[in-house]
């Protein structure tokens, strides 16, 4: 009776037991993928003096395709002319120009130029119209933020940026393909930059919106939950009740399964 | 002196046994119910998965009520989680983060109580779609039916007034979506809302009605229908598998004492274990993220827990304008311009009464279709049920393209698509989509089945090809042993029905339209194969032997 009931029994539970290492593979990968993205290259180039003459060979070489020779634009790029410096270093500094391909928003992708050829560039583009400059070491060094102002910060952050990138700057969608990125591994200089220049779909925060003191404290903010990491465990991409119930349907039932099929095939 | 004749027990223990049962009577009821034979199925078992994932959260969530405080008194908070340190918020939100970092296990506990939620809830889901595909809600079981339904609407309300409490972002965006789908409820709806909320939304008086609704009567409401589902699964006795020896009057398995009393115990810390380790390992519903609830922010990845979100799925789907037809009406009533917002009043409330509506009526429109009106016990084979089986699928694609509309935005990011891309896929799925699943999982159905007639009538096919001694080829065919044909002959499926005269003589109009989907769901079926089949076939393998299927064909 045994032997045949368990005979019986076989080809199901065989294929239920694919379906549930399957299942949990993937749990496991989306738990695996959720931290990859944590992996950026973490650089600042502020202390190093651009040479307005050197940036425009480059500019010329790598840019003027699609911004024009004299940074004025074209069809397949905007003008350049008063963006400033900070935008230039944002955008170089995080590998998302030279653009590679057009399409719904530029990717960060990695790094072209040295920190060098970033500053120059950052020159030639802040000699042709006045523009957020890259902010200074004092404006960006968030060691002396109190604990009070770190959680103001927070506060800031839940108001001006959370509904793009997500409470937990996890990142999130926009409309047609644009997205927020995640916003860990993200130094604090290009943190303060795109909050001046305002990168494609993210708006500008000037220092009337936010001031130089709140944009310290975001930053701050947004250093202190990266090193907190998370509490409670694994985050599972710090992406909410959707990670949390694909989760649940994929390993938590999984193991279910996997359980109720191993004890009904005891027998006693 | 009376002669004494009652049995005196030895041991202390038994003493006190003999006590309560003296003035109880228990033993009876213990005998009856050990005695219930429980047949042995690995999906029979997940009832008891959302029953001991229940007893888990009356557990933990227990514990959560010693600390947790339903009071929307503003409050700073001062508690160890820095980067919210001196920030204004509820008393309840505050009493939440001091569960997660100055109670100890505090967390631990939390994140028990919520993955025991999203467990009870997924555990009673896959339970009702075994008992659907299987068709064990058929007479005498429809009742039992109703009541799970009735648990599974009751596990989705607990589920939403819990993660309303801890008054974080997240609870609060949940809230305010519901509060826009009731104030979307023509005329009455603003009166609703403010009497919900107990004036303008958020009010202060919400978390403390939740806490109520949410540590007393849903569960309670919930203990009692768990009560009366298992007396009723004692008094129908348990479904079984068709099988050799399993008949509609027996239920082959183990007796429930000892043997399936000690493995549902064991099951029971299983349950248990798997839901600790999760939690030790998984983070659920970080609430400090979120900070607290404030109605200007809202979060990219607001959404509620999984249960709910077919629900805000519709939301996302339903288009405000189509053209130039704006789905916001403005209706002209006696006593004034009313406005009806269709656009959300046709999502929220729709999709979520037809399903549930069918999920309800499915036994007697089954009934009704079928004329079956016998008892059953014995389970269908979801193919032997190509109809039913086609709907099943119909529902569940029509439900997960709700489903997975809720996280439209996270598969556009994840996918690298546009999220404008995936809400229009997704409404292509939701409308034809229910429809390809039903006609794809039917033809599966019926394929299904000829095979199996196939193998009864010429068993399997051994891979042995033989050669005659004329030089022909043929390949060898293993029957089936009586154990396995069993399994593949022993069913009955419906057969349409034309239209039948009443008693009268006369063909109602209702009884034209039964037949009509009779003919719809009935007309293509393949019938089981009968005894005098079988014997034909034997006869026939006897008589021509290996020349049967003969590759020179
Ligand atoms: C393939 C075409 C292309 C190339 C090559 C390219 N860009 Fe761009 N760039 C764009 C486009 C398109 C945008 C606008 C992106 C958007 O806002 O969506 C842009 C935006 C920018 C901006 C931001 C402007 C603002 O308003 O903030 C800066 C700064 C910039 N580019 C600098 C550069 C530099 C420096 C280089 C050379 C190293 C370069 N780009 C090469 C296409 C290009
Ligand atoms: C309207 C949505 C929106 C808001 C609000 C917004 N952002 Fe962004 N943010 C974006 C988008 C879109 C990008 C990507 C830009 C790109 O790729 O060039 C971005 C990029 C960034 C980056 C660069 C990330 C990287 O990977 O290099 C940082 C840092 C950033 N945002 C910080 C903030 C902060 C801080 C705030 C609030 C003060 C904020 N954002 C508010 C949309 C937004
Ligand atoms: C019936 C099934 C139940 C379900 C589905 C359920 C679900 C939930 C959920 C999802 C939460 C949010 C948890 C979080 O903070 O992340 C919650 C919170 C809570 N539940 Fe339950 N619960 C149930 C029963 C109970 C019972 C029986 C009690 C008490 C006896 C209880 C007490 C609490 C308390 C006090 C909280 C707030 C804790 C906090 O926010 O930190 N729950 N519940």
């Amino acid at each position: 009776m045994k032997a045949l009931s368990q005979r019986r029994r076989s080809p199901l539970a065989v294929f239920a037991l694919l379906v549930i290492g399957l299942l949990v593979t993937g749990g496991l990968y989306a738990v695996a993928s959720g931290s990859v993205s944590k992996a950026q290259a973490d650089e600042t180039t502020q202390t190093v003096n651009g040479s307005v003459e050197n940036g425009s060979k480059l500019f010329a070489a790598n840019c003027a395709t699609c911004h024009g020779l004299a940074a004025e634009g074209s069809d397949s790029g905007p003008s350049l002319v008063g963006v400033g410096a900070a935008a230039v270093d944002f955008q170089v500094g995080t590998g998302r120009m030279p653009m590679q391909m057009q399409g719904p928003q530029a990717p960060s992708k990695p790094v072209q130029f040295d920190e060098q050829q970033t500053a120059d560039l950052a020159a030639y583009v802040a000699s042709l119209g006045a523009g957020p400059a890259i902010p200074d070491e004092e404006t960006i060094d968030i060691s002396g933020v109190s604990d009070e102002e770190l959680a103001n910060g927070g506060t800031i952050f839940r108001v001006n940026c959370a509904m793009c990138h997500n409470a937990a700057a996890a990142g999130g969608a926009l409309t047609r393909g644009k997205f927020a990125p995640s916003l860990a591994g993200v130094s604090e200089q290009h943190i303060y930059e795109a909050m001046v220049t305002g990168p494609q779909n993210m708006p500008v925060f000037n220092d009337s919106n936010i001031t130089r003191e709140q944009k310290k404290q975001v930053i701050a903010y947004l250093k202190h939950i990266e090193a907190q990491g998370s509490p409670g465990g694994q985050a599972l991409g710090s992406l909410g009740p959707v990670s949390e119930g694909l989760f649940i349907w994929t390993a938590g039932i999984g193991l279910m399964v996997a359980f109720t099929i191993w004890i009904t095939s005891r027998h006693a | 002196m009376s002669q004494t004749t009652e049995y005196t027990p030895k041991t202390d223990v038994g003493r006190i046994a003999n006590f309560v049962n003296q003035r109880t009577g228990a033993a009876a009821a213990v005998k009856e119910f050990g005695r219930k034979i429980f047949p042995d199925h690995w999906s029979f078992m997940f009832g008891e998965v959302a029953l001991y994932s229940f007893i888990i959260l009356l557990l933990s969530g227990t514990f959560l009520t010693f600390f947790f405080d339903p009071s929307m008194a503003e409050t700073h908070y001062d508690g160890s989680y820095v980067p919210l340190r001196g920030i204004e918020m509820s008393v309840a939100y505050s009493s939440s983060l001091d569960i997660s970092f100055d109670v100890r296990g505090g967390l631990f506990m939390r994140q028990v109580h919520h993955w025991a939620a999203l467990l009870f809830v997924a555990g009673m889901s896959v339970h009702m779609l075994r008992v659907f595909f299987t068709g064990a809600f058929r007479r005498p079981r429809e009742l039992n039916w109703v009541v799970g339904g009735v648990l599974l609407i009751l596990g989705m309300a607990a589920g939403f007034t819990g993660y309303s409490l801890p008054d974080d972002l997240l609870s609060g965006n949940g809230l305010r979506i519901i509060d826009g789908v009731i104030k979307a409820i023509p005329v009455v709806g603003t009166y609703i809302s403010f009497f919900l909320f107990g004036g303008e939304f958020p009010g202060t008086a919400i978390i403390g009605r939740l806490y109520v609704l949410h540590i007393l009567l849903v569960p309670a409401i919930i203990l009692l229908m768990v009560v009366l589902h298992l007396m009723m699964v004692v008094i129908h006795k348990h479904t079984q598998y068709p099988g050799p020896g399993r008949t509609e009057d027996n239920v082959v398995g183990f007796p429930v004492g000892p043997v399936y009393a000690a493995k549902a115990g064991g099951f029971f810390f299983v349950v248990f274990g798997a839901i600790a380790a999760i939690a030790a390992l998984f983070q659920i519903n970080p609430i400090w993220n979120y900070g607290p609830y404030d109605p200007s922010p809202v979060s990219a990845g607001t959404q509620p827990d999984w249960y709910i979100g077919w629900v805000d799925g519709a939301l996302r789907l339903m288009p405000g304008v189509l053209g130039d037809f704006s789905f916001e009406r403005n209706v002209a009533f006696p006593w004034g311009h009313n406005t009806f917002v269709f656009n959300v009043l046709l999502p929220a409330l729709g999709p979520a009464l037809f399903l549930l509506g069918l999920l309800f009526a499915w036994p007697w429109i089954e009934r009704w279709i079928t004329k079956d009106n016998r008892e059953h016990h014995i389970l269908d084979r979801p193919r032997n049920a190509p109809f039913r089986t086609a709907v099943g699928a119909a529902g569940v694609v029509f439900y997960c393209t709700m489903w997975a509309a809720a996280s439209s935005d996270l598969i556009a990011t994840h996918f690298h698509v546009s999220l404008n891309d995936v809400t229009y896929w997704l409404r292509t799925i939701f409308i034809i989509g229910p429809f390809i699943a039903f006609w794809i999982t039917r033809r599966l159905c019926l394929s299904l089945q000829r095979k199996d007639r196939e193998t009864v009538l010429h068993g399997r096919e051994a891979g042995v090809i033989m050669m005659s001694p004329e030089g022909g080829y043929s390949e060898k065919h293993e029957q089936l042993n009586e154990y396995k044909r069993w399994r593949l002959v022993s069913f009955d499926t419906p057969q349409y029905i034309p239209a039948q005269p009443d008693e009268d003589g006369k063909i109602t109009k209702k009884e034209k339209r039964r037949a009509k989907w009779s003919k719809f769901f009935l007309e293509d079926r393949v019938a089981p194969v009968t005894p005098a089949e079988l014997a034909a076939a034997h006869d026939h393998h006897e008589v021509e032997g290996g020349d049967h299927k003969s590759l020179g064909h």
